[in-house]
């Protein structure tokens, strides 16, 4: 398959990871990993206890800034390490700082109050405008800061901006909200209405309500939950809260689906029902899926490529068949045989 | 598998339905009976004993002013979950903003009703500045952050004494002026109309605020932050928001306050009007914009009224040793006592919203193990 792809156009890579080191302190989780997923596949991470799985997973999804290397999604570097970070609270604050100096100046040279004022207005609205700024086009700030040579590496909502939904290895559901109201908060970044559009309830917001509530419906149906939408996320059986956080990453309607451990604790069934699902999403909503998966069957099942993680370094990337017969990784897992 | 929603619906009746359906003009509604009701309901013997009508209304406009300022911290606690120690510094500062712009002592005189919306502003924007730094802290170091901030902006007042009067305050600042309404030190009626309209709005507001896209990112940073961002809320601005849209309640309060008093010093602004505001939201049921509302409200009355209430009762019946004790002088640690009373019987508070009941419940239900259907049916 590769050979295939790689011998016509270049691939569609969906995200591209190129030479992400994570260190901390001393020790290297993370050690020059590359790691491509083609738009439509399913790609799985795996590797024994310790390999550096989570922290590789952590870093795509900008929980951690790696120590260096980058990843692209959809050809834009998103995460990298930062440079000149610190240069964006002193855009924020000089030109409020400058501004009050000046009016300090000329109140002291002046002596009337009405500058002061003045100025200290000045200051205050353009801190006001910053904000506002960062709040409402987002994407256009960083950009604008981008521009400024100051890269900040994303931030978990951003990368869901960028398309990339995932689930965790413990579920962190929102407990104490419905089913319905943890994919509502999936769909965040899908709706639209502000605080404004909120304390007036205008007719766009509420229009935009009602139809986010069919949709949130829909994905519910989707990962057969179909009914369960009034019901408390802690209330639900094990199997229904990972259906459910799947659910909830969908929401963000993700070109790439990151799912850290789907499977594990769950009963042989539930677990050929979740590959079934993560089949169908890829073959029904055309989804790209990441999985770190400690299941051999699962892995070898719906795998299209596999990427084999050991002390922090790739030792094997391939088709299910090519690693099952890779000595390196069977010394990974097993250990060396004895000579 | 679990209950299906009409089985929920089905159970929470007719007249809720309605009120479900039409929260906003419940709410108003609901407002409009109480706020019509109460000042006949003082004329019926056990309260007309306590002290004249006026008095009364005089005491539901200030309290009035508490379930603003309940209301709003109930939107960063309860909602958010973020502690504010420091509440009372956007009430001084809403205070102030009005006696800067409609008093003699500056010279402006700008109306009472733009000066609402400018002491909301400013106030926001002072939550805003506070929340920017502060917000990468959690829990325990947030409070006291908080708790330091409230301290130092009424030091800031008390210590400005060119621009503020310092301990004197600003006196003679103005009222609030309506063609169809006299507004005056002597007559509470009309700022008891004007408190009860803001109140109606407020709680509109807060109740869209709650079932809105932000009302639910909230929740999701409150329950789990890492979750909620890795939703695509951005847990910064929604914090920040939770903060200013507070902080402008508190703006609200200040200036009504400011108005109906007529004069604003640092002194109204300790920390315990801080304590006793979030007492109040805990005691009325965090999450729960009517239940913060009837806590802060019992607590007013209890504070102004009742403790007065019974020194008269025990001095007139002189019980031995109950008639010297002031029981005014002791409404702290009756406060404290209700708190550590409430942790123990009741920690979700007197009229928890639904979500914070569950919350807090949650070690033993768990333990009963209470299957789906009927624990959605229970709340």
């Amino acid at each position: 398959m590769t050979a295939a792809v790689s011998a016509a156009a270049p691939p569609d890579y969906i995200l591209q990871a190129q030479k992400v080191t994570k260190r901390f302190g001393g020790l290297v989780a993370v050690r020059d990993v590359d790691l491509e997923i083609v738009r439509g596949s399913i790609v799985s991470l795996i590797g024994p206890n310790g390999a550096g799985k989570t922290t590789f997973f952590n870093v795509i999804v900008g929980i951690l800034d790696p120590t260096s290397g980058h990843v692209r999604i959809g050809g834009q570097s998103l995460i990298g390490r930062p440079v000149r970070a610190w240069l964006e609270p002193v855009v924020w604050f000089t030109p409020a700082v400058v501004i009050a100096l000046l009016t300090a100046l000329l109140f002291a040279v002046t002596g009337t109050p009405a500058v002061a004022a003045l100025g200290g207005a000045i200051a205050l609205f353009g801190l006001a405008a910053m904000f506002l700024a960062a709040i409402i086009r987002p994407r256009r700030y960083v950009a604008l800061l981008t521009q400024a040579g100051i890269f900040r590496s994303a931030k978990p909502n951003e990368m869901v901006h960028a398309g990339i939904g995932r689930t965790f290895q413990n579920i962190r559901l929102f407990a104490n909200m419905t089913a319905l109201e943890n994919v509502l908060v999936g769909m965040h970044t899908k709706l639209h209405a502000n605080a404004l559009d909120a304390l007036l309830s205008t007719p766009r917001a509420r229009a935009e309500e009602v139809r986010a509530a069919a949709r949130a419906e829909e994905l519910l149906a989707l990962v057969g939950l179909a009914g369960s939408g009034d019901v408390v996320a802690r209330n639900m059986p094990y199997g229904d809260q990972r259906r459910l956080e799947v659910a909830r990453a969908l929401g963000s309607d993700p070109t790439l689906l990151l799912l850290d451990e789907p499977t594990a604790g769950m009963n042989p069934r539930e677990t050929a029902d979740m590959m079934t699902l993560i089949n169908r999403l890829r073959t029904d909503l055309g989804l790209s899926v990441l999985l770190i998966e400690h299941d051999m069957r699962v892995v070898m099942g719906i795998s299209d490529r596999i990427f084999v993680l050991d002390h922090g370094e790739l030792i094997a990337v391939g088709t299910p068949a090519e690693i099952r017969t890779n000595p390196k990784v069977i010394e990974a897992y097993l250990g060396k045989p004895p000579e | 598998m679990s209950a299906p929603p009409a089985v929920r619906n089905g159970s929470s009746g007719g007249l809720v339905a309605l009120i479900r359906a039409h929260r906003s003009i419940s709410v108003l509604v609901g407002w409009a009976l109480v706020g019509a009701l109460l000042p006949f309901i003082v004329l019926v013997p056990p309260f007309s004993t306590f002290q004249a009508q006026s008095l009364w209304i005089g005491g539901f406009a200030n309290s009035g002013v508490f379930i603003l300022l309940a209301l709003g911290l109930n939107i960063v606690v309860g909602l958010a979950g973020l502690l504010d120690l420091g509440y009372a510094a956007f009430f001084a500062i809403g205070s102030y903003t009005y006696a800067f712009g409609a008093s003699s002592f500056t010279g402006l005189h700008v109306p009472f009703w733009p000066m609402l919306l400018v002491g909301a502003f400013a106030a926001a924007t002072f939550g805003i500045l506070l929340g920017a730094p502060t917000l990468r802290l959690r829990g325990d170091y947030l409070a006291i952050v908080t708790l330091g901030f409230g301290e130092i902006v009424p030091a800031v007042f008390l210590n400005a004494d060119t621009y503020t009067r310092g301990t004197n305050g600003i006196g003679g600042v103005a009222q609030p002026a309506l063609p169809f309404l006299q507004f005056n030190f002597s007559d509470p009626v009309p700022f008891y109309v004007t408190m009860v309209a803001i109140l109606a709005v407020v709680m509109v507001f807060v109740y869209r605020l709650q079932g809105s896209r932000l009302g639910r990112a909230w929740m999701a940073v409150r329950e789990d932050e890492l979750a909620a961002a890795s939703s695509g809320v951005n847990t910064v601005t929604t914090k920040l928001l939770a903060f200013a849209l507070g902080a402008s309640t508190a703006g609200l309060a200040g200036v009504f306050n400011a108005s109906k008093l007529g004069i604003v010093s640092p002194d109204q602004f300790g920390f315990a009007v801080s304590f006793t505001v979030l007492a109040m939201v805990v005691l009325g049921g965090m999450g729960n914009a009517w239940g913060v509302a009837i806590g802060a409200f019992t607590l007013y009355e209890i504070q102004s009224v009742v403790l007065k209430g019974l020194n008269q009762f025990f001095q007139q019946v002189q019980v031995p040793f109950l008639d010297t004790i002031d029981f005014v002088q002791y409404q702290f640690l009756l406060y404290g006592l209700a708190l550590v009373a409430m942790m123990l019987l009741r920690p979700e508070g007197l009229f928890p919203s639904r979500r914070r009941q569950r919350e807090l419940h949650q070690v033993s239900e768990d333990v009963a193990d209470v299957p789906p259907p009927t624990a959605a049916l229970g709340d």
